[in-house]
């Protein structure tokens, strides 16, 4: 049952052999690479969320310094149309997107003039959600900045110089590990929020960067002693010249995966922080505000509820899966499965070289 | 051992004083606890000023004020603790100790649910791995990764209470219904069993008709309504456990657990309508415990008689399979509660609730009624809280055992001759939960101060109610208790998961050079 046994040594050794095959004369560079855009379920995950990122960005009238973009889409939060009528049920402001063609019974293809439907003062809800999506997003790249910064300063500092600075910083992350997210967040949401959504990112990043400080001192305290550190302490190098160039390239895998996670996490601990009203304050929306916001009316008008929600699960599904991809790829125990084709390939080169 | 602990408690405390004069200092420069007042037009607000001034010692600095918190802290050592009191004059600290229980409640039967299913199904992930369950079981878990827990129980609220309970007002399944859930149960089985696609599809047709078949047999028969397991439903059930924990244990071939677990499901059987009569009477809480304590001491006299060498394991096994049959012996009696429940008036024919920990019209002095009123308040809460946890133990559970499959120990076992049973029951999961009980650990104690949103949505009053109050109060005081309580349960839950993991692995020494 369960305990099915796979054709195990033959298969292991075949496996081995294609593997070496494929990575055979490539830099470690390159073999990260190479695996990482073999990586399916990543290449879709980027593909999808950079779709997202320039759609969404590129909906809204925004002013740039002195410019003022103009975006493609034809309202903008504040504006104020009436609601559409002719609903269901005898509601208004309902979604006017159809994709159901006329002969089918459904309204035919097309957006309609509220593809997302309004919201109940009438305002365009797919604005509201394009620039929900957009403060969320920049709150994901802040925290992960930010945290991923310092992170990785106070890991390599504490990891590389050992000793007393190493004992101060790590117990000053301690001090914050201890203290849940949500808590640290609620507190400076609680003050920063109104000061907008950029702050709030900041402060938060602030606090963000413990568990990667963590991993990064592991990675250092253990690469610092391999040879090749020896060898350019020995060659005369500077401590600079050695973290930059020697530890950090050796270490930047660990650093990658952990800050698309701290990433993910910051877009769920925004939504939550907004959801416990300690997030950002309205005029401002984001992604998690509306929802929370618009929860009660989950029953009557649920296109409030799903479109906020559908963009948060994917930006942070998306994420998610090109950390996970990025593993693998920096991975080098991880082996990627061997296809059908990949066997039959490897037997007709084997073949082949038998016979020449 | 004893200077590592002591060393590790005192490390700890500074942890503890470095992290609340942080959070503090944080907290009282974040807002103004008489802005509000101050404010105010009220006549009367110069004095309450005064008096939450003198109450709260507004008067002094937040870091001096803070070493007033901390000797109420320190008082433990005298006897006179202290967590000080709330702007309403009440004892933090007992409005903190009365919180924990409900916490606890709300956490606990989704951190165990989530452990079992968390591991069981990344350890057949491991084993399948790049089967097409291993690839669906990956992506659930980053979509629940994904999901913001209030969004899971608005939709949860939704479909699981609101929709369920209109569908039991008159339970039926459309054809069309019938077979997307019947393919679907089948896909999940068929998938996790795995096999060649030959065996697939068998497998696959096996448990859609299956499914189908029992689900139109539930439906005429009013089971929904009406739900019971009966001795023979009973008998089954019990029966499939006994199997189940044997093969996973020992294996079926070990005839002496076979026999010992599979008398236990008969002792069960035997005993259903006697046990049924005592569940009728007064005090279950010590009726139940002290079945329990019975069943345990008759799954020894039976391993006992039927082994005469090597009985630890047989003892295991039937220990198990009695405790689990008197599982199904409760979820029997719960079954057979649910129509008296359903037709109470508080109840009045919605049996899912959305909101709260138990119904308070519910006016019913019988035990049961009022059990299952508090574990229907659970399930939706425990689906959240499990949904959103259990993703990880699949993720970290499938790391592991792949890790603990490539060993040499493994290969070793497997040449020696060893079935495969034995070989990933015995070598390859108990090493596998060696990393994994320091997770769990660690994860009870963050869970229980993280469960503020849950506790929100679901409208508890927990821990979570505190801290919310007392952020939107300004509740420095409560804030700082709720705080105190849950760090310092981390810190402890990690200390005891260094513990443990030195234990279950004798080559970790703790403090050897620490």
């Amino acid at each position: 049952m369960i305990f099915g046994r796979k054709k195990i040594e033959s298969a292991d050794l075949e496996q081995g052999s294609i593997i070496n095959k494929e990575t055979q004369g490539l830099s470690q560079g390159q073999i990260v690479r190479k695996k990482f855009l073999q990586h399916k379920a990543a290449m879709i995950a980027i593909f999808v969320l950079s779709s997202i990122v320039i759609f969404v960005f590129s909906a809204l009238k925004q002013k740039i310094g002195p410019w003022t973009y103009p975006g493609w889409w034809r309202y903008d939060i504040e504006d104020l149309s009436d609601l559409t009528t002719g609903c269901k049920d005898g509601l208004v402001g309902c979604p006017t997107a159809s994709i159901l063609p006329q002969w089918l019974g459904g309204a035919g293809i097309g957006l309609g003039e509220h593809p997302f439907g309004q919201d109940d003062i009438g305002r365009d809800y797919f604005a509201l959600v394009m620039r929900g999506a957009q403060r969320s997003l920049m709150v994901t790249v802040i925290i992960g900045a930010i945290g991923g910064v310092i992170g990785v300063v106070v890991g390599a500092v504490a990891g590389f110089y050992r000793g007393v600075i190493d004992s101060v910083l790590m117990r000053i992350t301690d001090f914050i590990i201890t203290v849940p997210a949500i808590i640290i967040g609620s507190v400076i949401g609680f003050h920063f929020g109104n000061l907008g959504v950029s702050f709030l990112a900041f402060y938060l990043g602030l606090f963000a960067w413990t568990g990667l400080s963590r991993l990064v001192r592991g990675e250092f305290l253990t690469l610092r002693e391999r040879e090749f550190v020896d060898a350019a302490r020995v060659a005369g190098a500077t401590n600079r010249r050695i973290i930059f160039k020697h530890i950090l390239p050796n270490a930047v895998g660990i650093i990658i995966v952990s800050v698309t996670l701290l990433m993910s996490g910051a877009i769920l601990l925004e939504t939550a922080l907004s959801y416990l009203g300690f997030g950002v304050v309205p005029p401002d929306v984001s992604l998690g505000r509306l929802i929370s916001d618009y929860q009660e009316s989950f029953t009557t008008r649920p296109w409030l509820f799903w479109y906020p929600g559908i963009f948060i699960v994917t930006i942070a599904l998306c994420i998610n899966f090109i950390g996970d991809g990025l593993r693998d790829a920096f991975d080098p125990r991880q082996r990627r499965q061997i296809t059908r084709k990949d066997r039959r390939d490897a037997r007709t080169a084997k073949k082949a070289s038998a016979h020449a | 051992m004893f200077a590592f602990i002591m060393r590790r408690l005192g490390t700890l405390g500074v942890i503890l004083f470095g992290s609340s004069f942080l959070l503090y200092n944080l907290a009282a420069l974040s807002g103004d606890p008489i802005g509000e007042l101050r404010a105010s037009n009220d006549p009367d607000a110069p004095a309450q000023i005064a008096a939450l001034t003198r109450s709260l010692q507004l008067d002094v600095p937040p870091p001096l004020r803070y070493f007033f918190w901390l000797k109420g802290i320190l008082g433990v050592f005298v006897g006179k603790f202290s967590l000080g009191n709330t702007r309403t004059s009440e004892p933090v600290a007992v409005a903190v100790f009365d919180a924990i229980p409900t916490t606890l409640r709300l956490v606990t039967t989704a951190v165990i649910v989530a452990i079992v299913l968390g591991i069981a199904i990344g350890i057949i992930t491991a084993l399948r791995q790049y089967s097409r369950f291993d690839y669906s079981m990956t992506f659930v878990s980053f979509l629940l990764f994904s999901l913001p827990i209030f969004w899971v129980a608005v939709l949860l609220k939704q479909f699981m209470a609101i929709e369920f309970n209109n569908w039991l007002a008159e339970p039926s399944i459309a054809p069309q219904a019938m077979a997307v859930i019947a393919a679907v149960i089948a896909l999940i089985v068929a998938s996790a069993i795995g096999g060649a696609r030959k065996r697939f599809w068998k497998v696959f047709g096996l448990a859609a008709v299956g499914t189908a078949v029992t689900l139109t047999a539930l439906l005429q028969f009013d089971w929904f309504l009406k739900p019971a397991l009966g001795p023979a439903g009973f008998f089954v059930a019990s029966l499939g456990a006994a199997l189940l924990v044997t093969q996973l244990s020992v294996g079926l071939g070990h005839k002496p657990s076979l026999r010992a677990a599979i008398s236990m499901s008969i002792l069960g059987l035997l005993s259903y309508y006697p046990v049924n009569w005592l569940f009728e009477r007064e005090n279950q809480p010590l009726i139940i415990f002290s079945l329990l304590l019975l069943t345990i001491a008759s799954a020894v006299v039976a391993s006992i008689y039927f082994a005469k060498i090597d009985r630890g394991p047989v003892i295991r096994t039937s220990v198990l399979t009695g405790i689990l049959s008197g599982l199904l012996m409760i979820l029997d009696k719960l079954m057979r509660t649910w129509e008296p429940y359903f037709n109470t008036d508080a109840v009045n024919g919605r049996p899912v609730p959305t909101i709260g920990q138990t119904n308070a019209l519910l006016d019913s002095g019988d035990y049961w009624i009022s059990l299952l009123d508090v574990l229907m308040h659970l399930v939706l809460p425990t689906i959240a809280l499990t949904a959103i946890s259990f993703a990880g133990y699949i993720r970290f559970s499938r790391g592991t055992m792949l890790e603990v499959l490539n060993q040499d120990y493994i290969r070793t076992a497997r040449a020696k001759g060893l079935n495969e049973r034995t070989v990933i029951m015995r070598h390859a999961f108990r090493n596998t939960m060696i990393p994994m009980t320091t997770i769990i650990v660690v994860d009870f104690a963050s869970i229980l101060g993280g469960a503020i949103i849950t506790e929100r949505v679901f409208g508890w009053t927990g821990m979570g109610t505190l801290f919310n109050t007392a952020i939107n109060s300004f509740d420095l005081n409560l804030l700082m208790g709720v705080f105190f309580l849950t760090a310092s349960l981390a810190l402890v839950a990690n200390l005891v998961a260094d513990l443990l993991y030195s234990v279950m692995d004798p080559r970790i020494r703790v403090g050897a050079g620490a």
